[in-house]
């Protein structure tokens, strides 16, 4: 099994030996263990694994939003204090504020990253008709879809051109079929943007779909146990994943989560 | 929104559920005062009732409107009040653990027994009668724009930290609005207790107002004007009580309760 990757130069993201313990009534829980990780600009990344392997508390490691036990965690070479600059994060829940119109919803960010509205107004603008939101500007979240509203949250992610866009099983509450839509249109927005992403979801097939690389996690304690490159060409048809060689990727994280005990085989 | 508040209003015939009950009751209960004729001190007739009303209606509207005042007054204190300590309580866990648990501590005292000693510090008259209706009013005000402010969704905060959102933009943009709704539920239970307040404080503290009228006639053993007075009562408390609600719709139009089912 191929566990180590070249190390490259200078990494865009680099987490190394990171350990992270929550103390507890019942002892020390070690929700993530020697974690090692460089991902490369541009990159996109799957971390996959079951409920529980620490993948979402990885994800909030590497936001700044957590700290770390021991380890490091680097963004363009210099270490982690509090939330990286140019980042953008979706979470599962779109967490759109319900008093807000779709627009003012997708420009909170820049409200909150200290920049003016008028300024990202058309980027804004321009961010939702790529997503497919063009006429729905004024509406109010629970006027949308899910998958409508989960567009929208990516919009607000995207609205300051990040560099980094961290995505907590995105698209885990929608139905299959919105999925598939929602993985075609990140892909194809992805595609030639340079953006980094952090993709993480309990999708096999979602998994290898979207990733450059996949990197599968295992829990008790959290940790990673394989990391490999998904060498299929770009752009994905849907129709990809009836291929034999996404068949073998797919395979691959199945055979792990089988010796998980978490599918049988 | 294609359709306007009345259209909404009129949509769930709840108004017009209500008013047919009222009518049935009242219709009722004048037959069966007719047929099984009850002493005018123990059960007056509707139409008495409103007789009494007729004959003296200033004296009742000027003791209303008194009695509106005091609640009005008391119900504003008691939101900017409540509302300034709340969002103190969520900033600060010094006031949270010895402001908060002191509301909380006194919240089970039965808040109407403690009128009389209000009349001890502050006199008779509207200062006293003031002073129980914020006791009264403040707490669910409070409790609920508390619950409010705390209830967001933790990975919307996650979104804001993440994003820097400023510690201002954080209250102002997400935790205030978020509560608001639960502001206004507080709102509702606090309107229907700044009246009681009112009225326990005309009781203890009375002179003038609906509450003294209630007294006064009772002392008389006039139950007819009892009955007017408690008639004049419950018009005012469902007017004050769909005030708060139709300000809520203003305020809230955004909010699930107000949403049409397949919006």
């Amino acid at each position: 099994m191929n566990m180590t990757v070249t190390p490259p130069a200078e990494p865009y993201l680099r987490v190394s030996a990171t350990d992270k313990i929550y103390p507890s009534p019942h002892g020390e829980i070690v929700a993530l263990s020697d974690i090692n990780l460089d991902v490369q600009p541009g990159e996109f990344i799957s971390i996959v694994g079951p409920s529980g392997c620490g993948k979402s508390t990885l994800m909030k490691c590497i936001a700044g939003l957590e700290d770390i036990t021991s380890g490091s965690i680097s963004v363009s070479g210099r270490p982690l204090a509090g939330p990286p600059d140019r980042m953008g994060v979706v979470f599962q829940r779109d967490v759109l504020l319900d008093w807000r119109t779709i627009l003012d919803n997708v420009l909170l960010q820049a409200e909150f990253l200290g920049h003016s509205r008028a300024k990202y107004r058309d980027r804004a603008m321009q961010l939702l008709e790529r997503f497919g939101l063009k006429g729905f500007e004024n509406r109010h979240p629970w006027e949308l879809s899910g998958g409508m509203r989960q567009r929208a949250s990516i919009c607000r992610a995207l609205l300051c051109d990040p560099d980094l866009l961290l995505m907590d099983e995105p698209f885990g509450a929608l139905d299959a079929m919105t999925r598939d839509d929602l993985n075609v249109e990140l892909s194809r927005i992805w595609q030639g943007s340079n953006k980094t992403v952090i993709f993480i979801t309990h999708s096999i097939s979602e998994a290898v779909f979207l990733a450059d690389r996949v990197v599968m996690m295992s829990r008790g304690p959290g940790r990673i146990v394989d990391v490999f490159d998904v060498d299929l060409p770009r752009p994905r048809p849907l129709s990809i994943r009836e291929t034999e060689a996404f068949g073998v990727y797919a395979q691959r994280i199945r055979h792990h989560f089988a010796e998980l005990g978490v599918i049988q085989e | 929104m294609k359709n306007s508040f009345a259209a909404k209003l009129m949509r769930d015939n709840r108004s017009l559920d209500i008013v047919l009950v009222l009518l049935g009751t009242i219709a009722l209960w004048e037959v069966g005062v007719r047929i099984f004729n009850p002493p005018a001190i123990i059960l007056p007739a509707p139409s008495a009732i409103w007789a009494a009303f007729m004959q003296s209606p200033w004296v009742f509207i000027r003791n209303m409107l008194y009695t509106l005042s005091t609640t009005g007054i008391a119900f504003a204190i008691s939101v900017a009040l409540g509302v300034i300590m709340a969002v103190g309580i969520v900033q600060s866990k010094f006031l949270e653990r010895t402001v908060y648990t002191l509301l909380i501590a006194v919240n089970s005292v039965p808040k109407v027994a403690l009128a009389p000693l209000f009349v001890i510090w502050l006199g008779t008259g509207m200062a006293s009668q003031l002073a129980v209706a914020v006791m009264l009013a403040i707490f669910p005000i409070v409790i609920n724009t508390v619950l409010g402010l705390r209830s967001v969704d933790p990975d919307m905060l996650n979104l804001a930290k993440a994003t820097r959102a400023s510690k201002f933009d954080i209250i102002y943009k997400i935790r205030v609005p978020n509560a608001l709704p639960s502001l206004f539920s507080g709102m509702k239970v606090g309107i229907s207790f700044a009246l009681v307040g009112a009225i326990v404080g005309e009781f203890v503290a009375g002179g003038r107002g609906l509450g003294f009228l209630v007294l006064t006639a009772q002392g008389q053993f006039d139950t007819t004007r009892v009955f007017v007075s408690l008639v004049l009562l419950g018009v005012m408390g469902t007017i004050l009580f769909y005030a708060v609600d139709v300000m809520e719709r203003v305020a809230l139009p955004w909010h699930s309760s107000q949403r049409q089912p397949n919006a």
